[in-house]
């Protein structure tokens, strides 16, 4: 990188924003190492940013907007016999009532998210970085295997704690293999996991990730993440599948584990 | 059938009202005006009501504001159309390089940036599609992937978007705002 390429300010800009990857965050920090323009440039992007952030421009919606939108809602879609092909027939479609579950769905999913103690960016960008990785040529797999009873012992020995490795291939999550994997300078157990044409990598590490339980959820470039704990361990789920179902593979996840948990214990 | 009309029309109605901040703040800074902003953000809504079965799931408020930010560029294109809206892209080229070669100074930067009306001046003469890049990062703290879904763009012209909308905005502030005028000629030519 130098300062005459043509995405040099657009760089900077990600930069700043932290939506870099990491390959690119290390090019840009090492030409700022030995650029004082460039620096400056950042630092006054820097002082923009926050100055616009800080100085409180922002608009409230008045009380008299936030009546017409509540009364809106309420005539239009509170009104069960609409008129028979009329322009508000919308409201009797499955569509509809499909479209307002999944709205649902992501009010619920919404709560969560502010529930659960998000990871830095720092750490979303590693899980990021730890999935492009694995898709690289020959790294994806060490062990390559669909029975969850040759993945979970591979790991003995490799790391010092038993992830947690379940089946879900009835539910269309076939498990499709495992590997060692690094974040952050410590070895993680990385399970890997297939829905149609997309790779789901599972990172697992001991410890809880905080004191909520639930399920957060994050997306970086285009990718999603979603954090989960089982058994004591963090478990977070990256790939380029939508959220909903990475949220529902994870739900599944650790329901299988619940359940194999309960069937080991009864009598 | 446990599906209730009303109640699902409740929680559709929290969930516009979660986000009517965000929605006015957004409508209000691309039509600049209290009561048209109101207008387009309740077309939205009735909008959002009559599409809901294009709701996928996922990022509600990143649905919601796509809609309201589509309305405020209709709305605009109606009633000010001579200003171009969401076709031009940014003012022309030389005014950028000249915006672009100029590395302003933090911190008269920072000092300017804490004084809200200058702030509020200098974003409301920028390009609407900078102005609403502006919006949605700073005010609103959405990612690069959720404002290109807004904004209906690759993630890489949100960045370059991003990137001369903040430096536009050093330009105007480092500017004599005594000179405001002359500043604005300068990067709308």
């Amino acid at each position: 990188m130098t300062c005459d390429d043509n995405d040099v300010n657009s760089l900077l800009t990600a930069y700043v924003d932290d939506e870099l990857d990491l390959a690119t965050v290390l090019r840009v920090e090492r030409h700022l190492a030995a650029c004082d323009a460039c620096r400056a440039r950042v630092e006054a992007e820097r002082a923009i940013s926050a100055g616009v952030t800080q100085s409180a421009v922002c608009h409230r919606a008045p009380d008299a907007l936030r009546q017409r939108l509540s009364q809106t809602i309420r005539t239009q879609a509170g009104r069960p016999t609409p008129t028979a092909g009329g322009p508000r027939s919308w409201w009797r479609s499955p569509l509809t009532i499909s479209g307002i579950a999944a709205g649902l769905a992501a009010i619920i999913g919404t709560a969560f998210v502010v529930l659960g103690p998000l990871a830095s960016r720092g750490q979303v960008n590693q899980l990021v970085d730890a999935h492009l990785r694995s898709l690289e040529a020959a790294h994806l797999l060490d062990v390559e295997s669909t029975d969850q009873h040759t993945v979970a012992p591979w790991f003995a020995g490799k790391v010092d704690f038993a992830p947690p490795v379940v089946d879900l291939a009835a539910e269309g999550f076939p498990l499709i293999g495992g590997r060692l994997d690094y974040l952050g300078g410590r070895k993680v157990a990385a399970l890997v996991y297939r829905r149609n044409k997309h790779v789901i990598n599972v990172l697992i590490w001991p410890g809880a990730a905080g004191p909520a339980a639930a399920a957060a959820a994050e997306s970086k470039q285009g990718y999603n993440l979603v954090r989960f704990e089982c058994e004591g361990m963090t478990c977070w789920a990256v790939s380029d599948l939508n959220e909903g179902e990475l949220r529902h593979f994870a739900d599944l996840f650790r329901a299988h584990r619940a359940a194999a948990a309960a069937a080991t214990t009864r009598p | 059938m446990s599906w209730q009309p009303s109640s699902s029309s409740s929680q559709l109605e929290s969930a516009v009202l979660e986000h009517a901040d965000a929605a006015y703040n957004l409508a209000r800074w691309l039509v600049r005006s209290d009561q048209d902003a109101q207008d387009v953000v309740q077309d939205a809504c009735v909008k959002a009501l009559r599409s809901l079965e294009t709701y996928r799931g996922g990022d509600f408020r990143a649905w919601f504001l796509t809609i309201v930010r589509n309305a405020s560029f209709t709305w605009l294109r109606r009633n000010r159309p001579h200003q171009g809206a969401g076709g031009d892209d940014g003012p022309d080229p030389a005014s950028l390089a000249a915006a672009d070669s100029n590395v302003y100074d933090p911190a008269a930067i920072a000092l300017r940036a804490a004084d809200a009306d200058l702030v509020r001046r200098a974003i409301d003469i920028l390009p609407e599609v900078l102005r609403e890049a502006i919006v949605l990062r700073e005010m609103e703290g959405l990612s690069y992937k959720e404002i290109g879904r807004i904004a209906g763009v690759p993630i890489g012209t949100v960045m370059s978007r991003l990137a001369r909308g903040r430096k536009q905005l050093q330009a105007l502030l480092t500017a004599d705002m005594n000179a405001e005028e002359g500043a604005r000629d300068d990067l709308r030519r």
